[in-house]
């Protein structure tokens, strides 16, 4: 589409203005985890490392961490399998209610999280008897985790279609050959990219962490959240943000890249 | 019936010329294939339907066809869109399971057989090639399934490449590839495997004029070569006619007649043969009577008809002659197609050769009145005058 000069000047100040909308308060924050004033005067005056090292021997940060990896890895993990599973079942096969079953799928997603948080805190409570744990963090995060995976696998199954399968059948692969040199190796992309996705969206949950996890148990965006309203906490808190931004960068890169890398091998 | 050992199918001295035994080396050579009846058909449908869907939307892709294709022959099924032709090639394939009837391979039933137990290899549509595989890989895959060892595999992998003169192209990935080489990395990833059946289905559709003519002549070349049966699917009647042994020509899931590309052309057995297997040149009912003095339905085509104006010199005595006016003047460059309105009702299409005549010549021939004239023996009659549906 070509725009006048005019147009042309219009849109690149939105976008511009739009960016440094988002950005700015993000950059701030990765300056002021260097600032030297405790209280974030503006501008730093002068820069320190001093909050990292803090946040380095900080062990309340490190367990956080630690168990925010934990629930992410089982939830990731979770994900994939019956994500992938549900994908295949309804690109490949018809059976009554199909309609349904995708919409219900997907809703998860859709649904407030504090709706979904109560939901899942009752059942484990009052119908599954279970006690609140690390693992019924995990559980209750796959239920939307599994959303991203679903949607990326059944997305790239739609696009390949049954062809490459088809030929390879024709050439005499068995079913578990196909799937080993066909079929997973064109999902691979689409498999990453999802779990890529759904890790991230654990690690930065909190309604529901929140209500399914047990006193004890805190994740980091819990973490920042308790100690955010404690004035000396501040510092710390800022550096755990700084770095979650840049770790953030990390998965988003990756998973573009890799959606972006199977498209031009996928297509015929 | 003896069992003769199929070697003799991939003798050498039977299978063309020494270029192409260079070229196709990989796939006339050696292998027996012990479970191979060389009396039996290739391929044998009988009562062959599948139905698609159920209740009212209900559809039957192939209503009934029975069809024996012969060891060794070029076998094309020709129809219109949505005849069919597709859905059998899917059946014998074993893509699509048969709502009933039988298939059989070499005499071996494997109507309730998957796709990897049976002989046959497709050419695909869209090609089918693997995207995340070389073309090497994609030619070797049949290969490597099936266990064949990794330096025979290789060695039968680069002849099959250089057979269809894509040799230096094996570390390419598909999509880094012309329509054209697509094609042919297609067949020689079927052909390796040397089957016994090779199914195509319109495997020439994506490419443009030149190269599907350059590519019908190199097909067929093959297959007189490797002596490999192919059934071919097109819906290009001119494409069927050249490459054939044999044609099936499909309407609404089932066979309107089975014969030789003259037999199909010249002798058509319905009126639908007629139409779609060249231009429909149909004289039926009072038209026939008038002109032919015979009823039923007859069909005359085009270029067996010559065209003078009314006011010329009559023609021949023993021709069978009608007068009408032109009412379009085709110019197709070699030839001219006129379509003349008969006095006697019907219209009819004559295809003359421009052999004096330029386009200014012959765009003075409409709305003239004209005379048409053949001889009679060129006049076939396409189907039962009772059964035939009566035209105007
Ligand atoms: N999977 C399917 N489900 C439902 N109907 C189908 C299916 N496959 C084919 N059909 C129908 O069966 C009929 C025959 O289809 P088929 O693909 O065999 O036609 P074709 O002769 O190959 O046509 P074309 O020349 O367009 O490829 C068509 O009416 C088609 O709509
Ligand atoms: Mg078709």
């Amino acid at each position: 589409m070509l725009l006048s000069r005019r147009g042309r000047t219009i849109l690149a100040a939105a976008m511009g203005l739009g960016l440094a909308f988002i950005y700015l308060p993000l950059l701030v924050v990765v300056v002021n985890s260097f600032n030297a004033s405790q209280v974030f005067a503006w501008p730093p005056r002068s820069l320190t490392t001093r909050w990292w090292r803090e946040v380095a021997s900080n062990t309340g940060v490190r367990e956080a961490v630690l168990t925010s990896v934990e629930v992410g890895l089982v939830a990731t993990v979770t994900a994939v399998v019956l994500g992938t599973l549900l994908a295949f079942a309804l690109a490949r096969y018809t059976f009554f209610g199909r309609q349904s079953v995708s919409v219900l799928v997907v809703l998860p997603i859709a649904l407030p999280g504090i709706v979904t948080a109560l939901a899942l805190r009752t059942a484990f409570q009052t119908f599954l008897g279970v006690e609140l744990s690390i693992w019924t963090v995990a559980v209750s995060h796959a239920t939307f985790c599994m959303v991203v995976v679903y949607n990326n696998v059944i997305a790239r199954l739609r696009r390949t279609g049954t062809t490459a399968e088809e030929a390879s059948a024709d050439l005499g692969a068995d079913g578990f050959t196909t799937f080993r040199l066909v079929t997973f190796p064109l999902l691979r992309g689409a498999l990453l990219a999802g779990a890529l996705l759904a890790f991230g969206l654990s690690f930065d949950e909190i309604v529901v962490t929140l209500s399914t996890a047990p006193p004890g148990v805190t994740t980091l965006p819990i973490w920042i959240f308790q100690n955010l309203s404690r004035p000396n906490q501040a510092p710390v808190v800022n550096v755990v943000a700084a770095v979650l931004v840049l770790l953030s960068v990390v998965p988003l890169y990756l998973s573009q890249r890799l959606a972006a890398d199977t498209v031009t091998a996928g297509r015929l | 019936m003896g069992t003769e050992p199929v070697t003799m199918r991939w003798d050498p001295q039977l299978s063309g010329p020494r270029a192409g035994r260079r070229l196709y080396g990989a796939l006339v050579s050696t292998q027996p294939q012990p479970d191979v009846d060389a009396a039996r058909p290739a391929i044998r449908l009988r009562g062959l339907r599948k139905r698609f869907g159920t209740g009212p939307q209900a559809v039957d892709a192939v209503a009934g066809v029975d069809l024996d294709v012969r060891d060794g022959e070029f076998l094309t099924l020709l129809g219109p869109s949505g005849s069919g032709k597709t859905t059998v090639l899917r059946l014998i394939a074993g893509f699509e399971l048969a709502t009933a009837g039988t298939i059989e391979l070499g005499g071996v039933d494997v109507t309730r057989r998957a796709p990897f137990e049976r002989d046959v290899n497709t050419v695909f549509q869209d090609y089918a090639l693997f995207p995340h595989m070389s073309v090497t890989d994609n030619v070797g895959y049949g290969l490597r399934v099936r266990k064949v060892g990794r330096a025979e595999r290789a060695s039968r992998t680069q002849e099959a490449l250089d057979g269809v003169r894509l040799g230096h192209l094996g570390d390419r990935r598909p999509a880094q590839l012309s329509g054209g080489q697509r094609q042919r990395v297609a067949l020689a990833r079927a052909l390796v495997n040397r089957p016994r059946v090779l199914l195509l289905d319109e495997p020439l559709g994506a490419l443009d004029l030149k190269l599907r003519e350059q590519m019908q002549v190199e097909l067929k070349a093959i297959q007189r070569q490797v002596g490999i049966t192919f059934v071919f699917v097109t819906h290009d009647q001119e494409e069927a006619l050249t490459m054939s042994d044999r044609i099936a020509v499909f309407d609404g899931g089932r066979i309107e007649q089975l014969g030789s590309a003259a037999d199909v052309y010249e002798r058509p057995a319905t009126p639908f043969v007629a139409g779609f297997v060249g231009t429909s040149n149909l004289l039926s009912g009072a038209a026939a009577e008038q002109v032919l003095g015979r009823s039923g339905t007859w069909s005359v085509r085009p270029e067996k008809i010559r065209l003078d104006l009314d006011d010329e010199p009559a023609a021949e005595a023993h021709d069978r002659s009608a007068t009408g006016v032109v009412r379009e003047v085709v110019y197709v460059g070699s030839a001219t197609r006129f379509v003349v309105d008969l006095d006697a009702g019907a219209s009819l299409v004559a295809l003359q050769q421009n052999v004096q005549t330029s386009s200014s010549d012959v765009d003075a021939y409409r709305g003239r009145r004209v005379r048409l004239h053949w001889d009679p023996r060129h006049e076939v009659q396409v189907a039962d005058p009772a059964t035939a549906p009566t035209a105007h």
